[in-house]
């Protein structure tokens, strides 16, 4: 629980981020991908690193979006226009830690582990990492995200990364 | 070499074909290790910029080998193998840093940034009792120092002793690419790997490969970013080893795709972010796109205003790292940075015409498992490895297997 905040309001963050992510991995991992520009603010920002460029400081992404419209383009080109062999994640979330919260924005981390299982039945870890997420609750109590960074643990990326983190 | 690999007989049609069992043979790689990364070969090491100040190191390798890239007190630029000399240990274990020297952690023997041996812990015992005899020589089993050249702000390195200077290697006009390209001091954005399922030689071959780009890689043909009925060319170094594609950004309204029904031709498909391509001309020649290599394992890339450095990492037959770093220049205003970042949505292990490339040279890897003994077809362009307008050619493919087969005595 945050100091200068009441228990029910700590708990309600808590469970908003919980919730946002858990519907989140789950249009992720059952190929729902036109859903997921939806669990964004229109303007959005969305962006894969490493913690190796985090640690120095680097802008650098995999994926980088400031809109949903760029998620959505993100999406249209896997279903029509990149080529990748059939696959699909399990995403295991780890308890959302909330870090504050500023103006209807909440700031929380959450681990999370990815399987990625191919056609081929082949099934690896293929990400570890940290959702680093700006949280915005609307007057109706709805969540979406205004901001998300993916930031894995490893530097290496298998073969490619073509679904979403 | 191996008597295995020495009696292995390249196809008598000779660089139109390429005989799977390069892709596969364990024996082989060994040679390749030995014969084209620590022949008389160059290769990129690091950009000067990851070496931003004095006494400072990154770790890199030639082939499998590792080695330490430093630079020094002064200033200069020096490359050693990251090995020491008394048991075989890694000296570096990071990846870059800060340092004066470079002391081993297993028994505390120590180098200065050139590659030195200057110290040996306990070398005289303790009390007079122990350590080394006097006629000891450990210095002669210090990590081997590479030739270093620092070109256009790439730093590269040999260990062979007959390897040409830098730029007659690389060969006028790819060294005029490279300075076009390295037209400033560089900011490093970031970096990432991508592991390749593949053999190393898959993924150069990939990329020398212009007759591909634009069939593969839809994302490429539908927005016109690179189309082989743009104006462009081919050139590649007179070895073979090198090697230059690209293509004017002009838009054309050329329909050869379409007509010839082609998958990768989609005209109705547009972005709801056209933003994602929105791109400035900041070399003032209307070059869009510029893919260069230099061999066996560099890439330099132009994608518009997506600019980097690749390099390969074989780590065995079938394993490939291929390390990205990503730049742009000093004098980029925050306008142009995030003009670059947001392009670096087109390459890298999730890029939208670069995805497939890790995954394409995965299936050759696996498509040719069972075949050691058939043979790739490499006509297009005819047979040679000359330079052309035409990018319908796999002529710098043969110029890689040229300089393959002169490395490796094929």
């Amino acid at each position: 629980m945050l100091a200068g905040s009441s228990l029910s309001q700590s708990l309600e963050h808590q469970l908003a981020v919980q919730d946002l992510n858990a519907r989140y991995v789950e249009a992720i991992d059952d190929d729902k991908l036109e859903a997921w520009p939806d669990f964004f603010v229109d303007d959005g920002r969305y962006l894969i690193t490493t913690a190796e460029n985090v640690a120095q400081n680097l802008p650098l992404g995999m994926m980088y979006a400031t809109s949903r419209k760029m998620l959505r383009d993100r999406v249209r080109a896997l279903r029509e226009a990149n080529v990748y062999e059939t696959q699909r994640y399990r995403h295991i979330l780890g308890a959302p830690r909330v870090i504050g919260s500023d103006g209807g924005v909440i700031r929380a981390r959450s681990g999370f582990i990815v399987a990625r299982i191919m056609h081929t039945g082949e099934m690896t870890i293929f990400a570890t990492g940290s959702y680093e997420d700006r949280v915005l609750l609307d007057a109706g109590g709805a969540a979406r995200f205004a901001e998300k960074t993916v930031v894995l643990d490893s530097r290496a990326v298998d073969t490619l990364l073509a679904i979403p983190l | 070499m191996n008597i295995h690999t020495a009696l292995r007989q390249w196809p008598a049609e000779g660089l139109t074909r390429v005989p799977y069992w390069v892709y596969s043979d364990r024996d082989l790689y060994e040679d390749e290790m030995a014969r084209v990364f620590r022949g008389n070969t160059w290769h990129f090491l690091c950009l000067e910029a990851e070496l931003p100040k004095p006494n400072t190191f990154r770790t890199s390798h030639v082939g499998d080998m590792p080695v330490v890239v430093t630079r020094d007190a002064n200033g200069n630029i020096h490359a050693f193998e990251n090995r020491c000399a008394h048991r075989g240990s890694l000296l570096c274990l990071k990846e870059r840093g800060e340092a004066r020297e470079i002391v081993c952690c297993y028994h505390n023997w120590t180098y200065n940034l050139e590659g030195t041996l200057t110290g040996i812990a306990f070398r005289r015992g303790i009390a007079g009792k122990g350590g080394m005899q006097p006629d000891a020589k450990p210095e002669s089993h210090a990590p081997r120092k590479l030739k270093v050249e620092v070109f256009a702000g790439l730093v590269f390195g040999t260990l062979g002793k007959e390897t040409p200077p830098f730029e007659s290697y690389l060969g006028v006009e790819v060294a005029q690419r490279i300075r076009r390209v390295m037209r400033a001091p560089v900011r490093v954005l970031g970096g990432y790997s991508q592991m390749l399922p593949s053999n190393w030689k898959l993924y150069m071959e990939n990329v020398k490969d212009s007759y591909h780009a634009s069939l593969l890689h839809m994302f490429f043909t539908t927005f016109r970013l690179n189309r082989l009925s743009q104006k462009g060319g081919l050139v590649v170094s007179e070895t073979g080893a090198n090697h230059i594609s690209y293509s004017m950004s002009a838009d054309i309204a050329g329909k050869e795709y379409e007509q010839a029904g082609m998958r990768s031709a989609h005209d109705e498909y547009r972005l709801e972010a056209p933003e994602l391509l929105q791109s400035v001309d900041e070399f003032g020649d209307g070059i869009g796109l510029q893919i260069l290599t230099v061999f066996p394992g560099f890439v330099l890339q132009q994608v518009r205003n997506s600019l980097a450095v690749r390099r390969i990492v074989p780590m065995g037959l079938e394993k490939t790292e291929l390390v990205w770093t990503l730049f742009g220049f000093e004098t980029d205003d925050e306008a142009m940075t995030e003009l670059r970042l947001r392009q670096a949505n087109l390459v890298g292990p999730a890029g939208f015409i670069s995805m497939e490339d890790g995954a394409a040279t995965g299936f050759v890897q696996r498509g040719v498992r069972g075949a050691p003994d058939e043979q790739s077809v490499v006509e297009m362009g005819g047979s040679g490895t000359s330079s052309e307008e035409s990018r319908v050619s796999e002529a710098a493919v043969r110029g890689f297997w040229k300089s393959y087969r002169q490395q490796m005595g094929f």
